[in-house]
């Protein structure tokens, strides 16, 4: 086996197809998706009616009960303004799962329509741009968006657009590889040579192929997303206070660690329970759209 | 012998390449905050137009990009890596106390992600399909679902306030890093339990194996000589790209637990806008990345001989 550029790259696309798994490992698939979705689907409704779930507002004070413990009152326990904390994680979810869609929806559409010129276009158009694409990935981990913070200024308006320009890889380099593909089918280039325009073949050809991929790229890149919200917002970059983030209100809890628990553990059980079930979501879809793929990329 | 050279070489030419492109896009950093890299220096109020003229000259931000790039990287490469506008302190000095620190956390996270990742992989391959897996692969993916600053508040509840174990913040030596360690090795150690466990169910099926059983070779030497060798070897490869999160990890988890290293450095520098402390962190952040990388890409071909330097 010759290798051109890293060992581990060609290893990877030289995997052999293993033997279709059992029905059953295919089921617990299903399983997969329908809880992470059943659980994503009851944590976006509960941001969303926030005001009908809760009777106290996120702003609210009760200067009575500062710093105390959940209880039939307060579910969640109150802060060290004595707000309560139930209202707050349903309000703070509010922003992170929205800014968490935002940035996603920003790298979806820049990434495909990047991946898409680069992938029809080939030649020099597709080497230039997808080199411009990879120069995010010379960076590691949250780094870029941490970079492109600094460098806009800290707001939770920087912290979506950074976290959207960071991501844009995932989405190019997906849509890019299957318009290649979808190009040289047989079908597609007999319809370009009956004349249809470029456009045409990527609305009627590309586009079909490549949406499934996109989705399971963006349910596991929502994950990464609200992870990354949360994270700025703990380190200060994103939403300022008051205004309830459940990132913020993690770093509000860290000084409170040793008196409050509760001020901490409930918004990141919640952005925890968030991710878990956009992964497991991913996961499932993955294997929806790609049987093949079942053993070698689920988990 | 030549082939192995070749490859050395070309590989350290890539690597040199994308120094120099990390350097130009974090020299970029400064020129496209808004607002004059002078006055945030000199504070918005104290400075005078003249004041402002003066730095401008002696930092040479009025000469060509091209030339100021060229400035920066030539004393960069001497070691001059330029002062801190908020602390005034030489950014050399802010590195040398701050990279010790991250290089202890990183390695003991790695540790984590090792101890945790690899064995759980191991047990859900071979017990696939059962309880144990299922179990074993929740377990993975909450890991890697976890926010590192929420399992690290969780942590220090658990361990140093109810169970009076280990000091909470700011610990020094081999106590002090153990729960810094786990919180952030933990989202690795998933990662690598999901890639352990596919490796070796794809390892399971490779033909020599299924030769090994038929021959009638028991379960464990079938098992150790040729299902966990296949398997666990290319594992190294995802090692090296998780050095990168764990690095950019750091930034959280040092914030979560005080600890004073690069990830602080960087997040401090950024909240100041310190941005030439800025710039330095992120540039040796990401080599440290990079040539981890590096090296991870060279050494694999001398532990797997089916791969060939080419």
């Amino acid at each position: 086996m010759a290798l051109e550029t890293s060992p581990a790259a060609t290893q990877a696309a030289e995997w052999v197809e293993p033997p279709r798994r059992s029905l059953i490992r295919r089921l617990v698939r299903y399983r997969s998706l329908m809880f992470g979705g059943g659980i994503f689907a009851l944590l976006v409704l509960a941001a969303a009616f926030a005001p009908l779930l809760t009777r106290y507002g996120p702003d609210t004070i009760d200067a009575l009960a500062t710093l105390s413990g959940p209880s039939a009152a307060h579910w969640f326990g109150t802060d060290q303004f004595g707000r309560d904390l139930f209202a707050r994680v349903l309000y703070g979810s509010r922003l992170t799962i929205a800014a968490s869609f935002v940035a996603v929806l920003i790298a979806v559409v820049l990434g495909s329509l990047v991946g898409i010129v680069a992938g029809m276009a080939g030649g020099y158009v597709d080497l230039v741009l997808m080199r411009v694409v990879d120069l995010i990935l010379i960076f590691p981990g949250i780094l870029p968006a941490l970079a492109i913070t600094a460098i806009l200024g800290p707001s939770l308006t920087n912290v979506v657009i950074a976290i959207g320009l960071s991501s844009i890889p995932v989405y190019a380099r997906v849509v890019q590889a299957t318009t290649l593909q979808v190009k040289t089918l047989n079908y597609v280039e007999s319809a370009r040579a009956s004349g249809a325009s470029p456009l045409r073949i990527v609305m009627r050809h590309v586009l079909p192929s490549v949406a499934s991929q996109i989705i399971v790229a963006a349910s596991t890149g929502l994950g990464v997303s609200v992870l990354y919200v949360a994270a700025l917002g703990f380190l200060g970059l994103g939403v300022q206070p008051p205004t309830p983030e459940l990132g913020t209100m993690l770093s509000d809890g860290r000084d409170y660690v040793l008196l409050a628990w509760w001020i901490s553990f409930f918004p990141g059980a919640v952005i925890t329970l968030y991710v878990v079930a956009v992964n497991l979501m991913g996961d499932g879809l993955r294997d929806l759209f790609d049987p093949h793929a079942l053993q070698r990329l689920g988990g | 012998m030549t082939a192995i050279a070749n490859y050395v070489l070309r590989r350290l030419g890539a690597l040199v390449v994308v120094a120099v492109i990390a350097s130009m896009l974090v020299f970029l950093i400064i020129h496209l905050i808004p607002g004059n890299p002078v006055v945030l220096m000199l504070g918005q109020n104290a400075a005078s137009q003249a004041d402002i003229n003066r730095l401008t000259d002696e930092l040479g931000l009025n000469l060509p990009l091209a030339t100021q790039y060229w400035r920066w990287i030539v004393d960069l490469v001497h070691g001059q890596l330029g002062f801190s506008y908020g602390s005034n302190l030489p950014v050399g000095t802010l590195l040398q106390q701050s990279y010790p620190p991250t290089l202890q956390l990183t390695a003991a996270a790695m540790a984590v992600t090792v101890i945790f990742g690899v064995p759980l992989g191991v047990l859900a391959a071979l017990k696939a399909n059962t309880v144990w897996d299922t179990a074993t692969m929740v377990l993975a993916v909450v890991g890697l679902s976890m926010p590192s600053f929420w399992l690290g508040l969780l942590l220090i509840t658990l361990f140093s306030v109810s169970l009076h174990f280990l000091p909470v913040f700011g610990g020094t030596g081999i106590v002090g890093i153990i729960l810094p360690g786990i919180t952030l090795g933990v989202g690795g150690g998933g990662v690598v339990a999901r890639f352990v466990r596919n490796n070796i169910l794809d390892a399971i099926h490779l033909q020599h194996v299924q030769t090994a059983k038929s021959k009638g070779l028991s379960g464990p030497s079938v098992v150790f000589r040729h299902v966990l060798r296949n398997g666990l070897l290319s594992v190294v490869t995802i090692l090296g790209l998780q050095v990168g999160y764990l690095l950019s990890g750091t930034v959280i988890v040092e914030t979560v637990f005080s600890r004073p290293g690069l990830g602080r450095l960087l997040i401090n520098s950024i909240l100041d806008k310190d941005y030439p402390t800025v710039q330095v962190v992120i540039l040796v952040l990401t080599l440290a990345y990079t040539v981890t990388n590096l090296i991870v890409d060279m050494v694999y071909p001398l532990l797997d001989p089916r791969i060939v330097y080419a």
